[in-house]
């Protein structure tokens, strides 16, 4: 059987749990995190990173031989500040890819889809490699992987918040519709939140708060990885199919 | 769940476990560290409370640009990349076009400029916003009118109107943030904390994009001895903090040096998002040593690395940015 991996932008990867690096109480615990969900790719925000820096806390503490830096446009409230973040990125040296955040309410934090849409467009244009976070709308989904996106990231709550798969049936018909990875991205408080989006045949997940918060985020990290793998191989495997009736464990052979 | 009854809330405890888990979920195990920096003590407005009053005969100091620049530096090689810039009340000395002449300079320096400073208009923060200022804290002081106008006793700052609506005006302007506050002591906090959150709820609802933060200044009175009316206690400030953190969890809340290394230590936790550190309250105060007067005693004296140390035992990591010089 090939092996499944996450592909995006042609790039394979081997875990399907993408950590992000806020929240965490020390760099050091953040390293152990990352080791032990045993991600490949790590989301950086753009604001809490110090680029002039060598010895940056978070830069220097991130091996970019193991993980793919995904820096994240986080703060950005239009299209501009986004565009201008993601360049700033690229002057010094940081991968094309770019995790798109547009988010004019500092509350819920959720993203403005036309200013998203714009500077997805634009960045596109500019060859950098995007993924967009979305409020779980399909038909934004399908403009955005028809402007270039190489992946969709809805989001299945707010973020932070912990609630889980809140937009389940709009993430069900992005997927259904989907010609690029979807990524379920914010809200995912539990392990088995993660392992319901990967049931449902999302491509990946991207957790940081529920795995920086816990009370154990290294040991947290790991059963999150166990739960995207067992979402994943469950997806593979074929779920059958809720019904009214029972289906009888034994059935009778008259 | 009501300010009233959480500030009545007979245990305090288990609201305080709330409140900490709350923040830690939506900001994480860290603090953001800033320091003030002032320019200026001149100030036409007589606030009983206040060291600056223009009653008081105090060495009174605008620095330059130069100057401002001298005590910037000392800050930024504390490590400082958000600081908050503060002056008196005074037009003529320290008019928008000196404000925006030193915020220019700074941005050089900081990623994050914040002002406290007086009242202004509309069009004013604008021009400031352009210069580099991402942030403002205004606090109304006391939302009860008849002590507003008792312990303002003449300046323009007894135009409690002009004050009231000065938040309104900064984010029309599109000031980033935003921050409230009353000043403890000058009333009964159990009336100023139903309008502060009154406040807090319309500014939310009417200007959704801006981030609103909010600060719990207790009075700490200069040698002139000022007497505090309605004094707050430790524990009465911390069951704010936790009341405030869990009506509005999502809302920044800052704790600055007035507050004893002590207390700071033991409450910052349970609602705290930002602490200022190594803090000086007189224009000149880090580099030059000017010897101008200050605003308010600090209660917390420790340097920088203490307050980071402090911080990294209690299992936070202290954070130094968490802003970029392209968002505007």
């Amino acid at each position: 059987m090939k092996e499944d991996k996450l592909k995006i932008a042609g790039r394979e990867f081997t875990s399907r749990l993408l950590l992000g690096t806020g929240k965490f109480a020390s760099p050091k615990i953040m390293k152990a995190a990352l080791a032990a969900a045993e991600t490949a790719i790590v989301t950086v925000s753009l604001r809490r990173v110090d680029l002039k820096n060598p010895r940056d806390h978070i830069l220097n503490n991130l091996d970019q031989k193991k993980y793919l830096l995904l820096p994240n446009t986080s703060g950005a409230k239009n299209a501009e500040e986004a565009l201008r973040l993601a360049r700033l990125s690229r002057s010094f040296g940081l991968p094309n890819w770019i995790k798109l955040e547009v988010t004019p309410d500092p509350r819920y934090l959720l993203p403005d889809p036309t200013e998203t849409l714009s500077a997805a467009e634009q960045l596109v244009k500019e060859k950098f490699i995007v993924l967009p976070y979305i409020n779980a709308d399909p038909v934004l989904a399908k403009r955005l992987a028809e402007v270039g996106c190489a992946a969709v990231m809805p989001l299945g709550s707010p973020i932070g918040s912990a609630q889980g798969i809140k937009t389940r049936y709009h993430i069900e018909i992005i997927i259904e519709q989907a010609t690029v990875p979807v990524i379920v991205d914010a809200g995912l408080g539990a392990p088995s939140h993660a392992a319901e989006a990967l049931e449902m045949g999302a491509d990946a997940v991207l957790v940081n708060t529920a795995i920086a918060a816990a009370l154990n985020p290294v040991k947290m990290a790991e059963a999150f990885k166990l739960a995207v793998m067992a979402g994943r191989q469950a997806y593979l495997s074929g779920l059958i199919t809720e019904t009214k009736i029972a289906q009888a464990s034994s059935p009778l052979h008259l | 769940m009501n300010i009233t009854d959480l500030l009545t809330a007979p245990d305090l405890d288990l609201i305080a476990a709330q409140a900490r888990q709350e923040t830690i979920k939506y900001f994480g195990r860290v603090i953001q560290l800033y320091a003030p920096l002032y320019l200026s003590n001149e100030c036409e407005n007589c606030c009983t409370y206040c060291g600056f009053n223009a009653g008081r005969r105090i060495k009174r100091i605008t620095l330059n640009v130069e100057q401002a620049v001298a005590e910037a530096r000392v800050l930024r090689k504390a490590g400082f990349r958000h600081i908050l810039v503060l002056t008196g009340e005074a037009r003529q000395s320290v008019p928008v076009s000196y404000l925006e002449q030193i915020i220019k300079r700074l941005k050089t320096i900081f990623v994050s400029i914040s002002l406290e400073v007086y009242p202004l208009a509309t069009e004013e923060y604008r021009t400031l916003i352009q210069a580099g200022v991402d942030g403002l804290t205004i606090y109304q002081e006391t939302y009860d009118r008849q002590t507003y106008n008792r312990v303002h006793r003449f300046g323009p700052k007894k135009n409690y109107e002009w004050r009231l609506k000065t938040a309104e005006r900064a984010a029309a302007a599109g000031m980033r943030r935003i921050g409230l506050g009353v000043l403890l002591g000058l009333h009964d906090w159990r009336d100023e904390a139903p309008a502060l959150a009154d406040h807090l709820n319309y500014l939310l609802k009417k200007y959704w994009r801006t981030q609103f933060q909010l600060s719990f200044p207790r009075i700490n009175p200069v040698e002139a001895g000022f007497k505090v009316p309605y004094p707050v206690s430790d524990r009465e400030l911390l069951h704010l903090i936790i009341s405030f953190r869990l009506l509005f969890p999502q809302v920044g809340f800052v704790l600055s040096t007035r507050e004893p290394a002590r207390l700071r230590d033991k409450i910052f936790s349970f609602g705290i998002t930002q602490m200022s550190a190594g803090s000086k309250t007189s224009p000149g105060g880090y580099a030059l040593k000017t010897g101008g007067g200050e605003q308010f005693n600090i209660a917390d004296g420790r340097g920088v690395p203490a307050v980071v140390a402090a911080i990294k035992k209690a299992g936070y990591e202290p954070i130094f940015k968490d802003w970029e010089s392209v968002l505007k």
